[in-house]
């Protein structure tokens, strides 16, 4: 079954290949830093009694989560020149794509995470003197952030998967790269099997990670 | 944006209001095939995670964590260029030459299969939900471990995760748009085409994009009613 497979393909285009893993790793770091951020901001206002503001944010979050994240991959590629009158590169489009969609999906997490605290806790809280702030800051954030850690976790791996996804529009990431490779010389069989070997071991043992993490952690 | 022109009326005139609709219809037929394979597949990979016999686990786990730790694309492009070539020299030469609408089948096979260990991982944890306890007073009254699976575990199992399913179903009515990355002239694609020959992109993708967000709507709530008669009596239902 392997006796055709050239191995020294990958050496001979490691360089290449390892250019598109690191926009793989950039453009994952940054989404997740920035999903997160606005995805925490989100997550606040959903809980708050800001008129509209739960409301508002209940429609985007439902909104982009009905969207398949290719399609919004698109819409900004197109959207953001046509805005802003000028051209931008294709990885701020994408980043910008993967940080409004993240965002949905960190902030559903972040509030599940929040609301998991039971309420009779804040009361108690009060009822020992504490402000508001104060039993948020010393009991709910606590709590919380224990429970939604490994879930927020995991969702940074299915982002590091759905990167991939910047292929539709030619961004030249870990996937791409491999594409190249694999219709220049014709090699799908080993270079589109690297890919999913090194997804996997990646991927593998970050989420065995993630189950230590919890298990060590879970309330 | 003050000089982008609106031109509407073109997504009805031909060939573009057929393509729309050729688009969602290959969407919908992915999704539900899809679905097909996912669905009773995932449930026995679910199941055999649960069983009490290491080896048929240990199968389900390596199932669920090849397929959950693979991103969709590779997974795509793996049955699509890789597979064939190791297939025995008939099968490869039929696949590639004589199996009809190879992309299509392709992509309902993948989409299939990765939705599967997602099912999985919904029915596995379905199953652990219920205590323990039930599963031995079963065993205790004399049921054979399927019988306890048939007429204890699984009808509870199934009533509880009906929202996790649902939202997998549309997880893998979203992740349908995949299937443009080898051809298949889906939804997504068929937009982004439009846009390419008229220029109406954001008409083009809007359309899309409505199409998408209705077919969600329209599941959620009639999922909705399906948990409302199936609710386990005494549990707090979860509002997806």
């Amino acid at each position: 079954m392997f006796a055709g497979f050239d191995f020294a393909i990958l050496v001979r285009n490691a360089p290449f290949l390892w250019g598109g893993m690191l926009l793989t790793l950039k453009l994952t770091a940054l989404a997740v830093t920035g999903g997160l951020l606005l995805g925490v901001v989100l997550a606040v206002l959903r809980l708050s009694t800001i008129p509209f503001a739960p409301t508002l944010v209940a429609g985007y979050v439902n909104f982009l989560r009905s969207m398949p994240l290719i399609l919004a991959i698109f819409w900004f590629y197109t959207l953001i020149p046509k805005l802003t009158g000028q051209s931008v590169s294709s990885f701020y489009s994408v980043l910008i794509a993967f940080i409004l969609f993240e965002a949905a999906y960190y902030s559903e997490i972040i509030r599940a995470g929040i609301s998991s605290v039971r309420r009779g806790q804040i009361a108690a809280g009060l009822a020992l003197g504490l402000t508001n702030a104060q039993s948020m800051r010393y009991i709910v954030l606590p709590q919380a952030i224990r429970n939604m850690t490994p879930v927020l976790l995991t969702q940074s791996i299915v982002m590091l998967q759905d990167t991939s996804l910047v292929y539709v529009v030619g961004l030249r990431d870990f996937l791409t790269t491999a594409d190249i490779v694999a219709g220049r010389d014709s090699r799908p069989v080993e270079l589109y099997m690297f890919v999913a070997l090194v997804f996997l071991v990646i991927c593998f043992g970050a989420s065995r990670m993630v189950h230590r993490l919890r298990r060590r952690y879970a309330l | 944006m003050g000089s982008y022109r609106w031109n509407w009326p073109i997504l009805l005139e031909d060939p573009y209001f057929g393509w729309i609709v050729s688009g969602f219809g290959n969407t919908c037929l992915i999704a539900v095939l899809a679905w097909l394979i996912a669905f009773p597949l995932g449930s026995v990979i679910g199941i055999a995670r649960t069983t009490e016999i290491r080896a048929i686990r240990l199968v389900g786990t390596v199932y669920v964590e090849i397929f959950r730790n693979i991103p969709l694309l590779a997974q795509m492009f793996l049955w699509y260029f890789v597979v064939p070539e190791l297939l025995p020299e008939d099968w490869g030469r039929w696949v590639k030459r004589d199996m009809p609408y190879p992309q299509f089948w392709t992509s309902v096979i993948c989409l299939g299969l990765y939705t599967a260990s997602r099912v999985a991982e919904q029915v596995r944890s379905g199953i652990e939900a219920i205590s323990r306890g039930q599963r031995f007073a079963g065993l205790a009254m004399g049921l054979t471990e399927p019988q306890v699976y048939r007429y204890v575990l699984i009808p509870v199992a199934y009533r509880i995760i009906i929202p996790s399913l649902t939202s997998d179903f549309l997880g893998v009515f979203k992740n349908s748009s995949l299937a443009l990355t080898i051809g298949v002239l889906e939804l997504t694609s068929q937009a982004r085409q439009i846009e390419e020959y008229t220029f109406a992109a954001f008409e083009a993708f809007a359309t899309a994009t409505v199409l998408y967000c209705a077919v969600t709507g329209i599941v959620i709530v009639a999922m909705r009613q399906v948990e409302r008669v199936t609710r386990v009596p005494g549990t707090i239902t979860i509002q997806a």
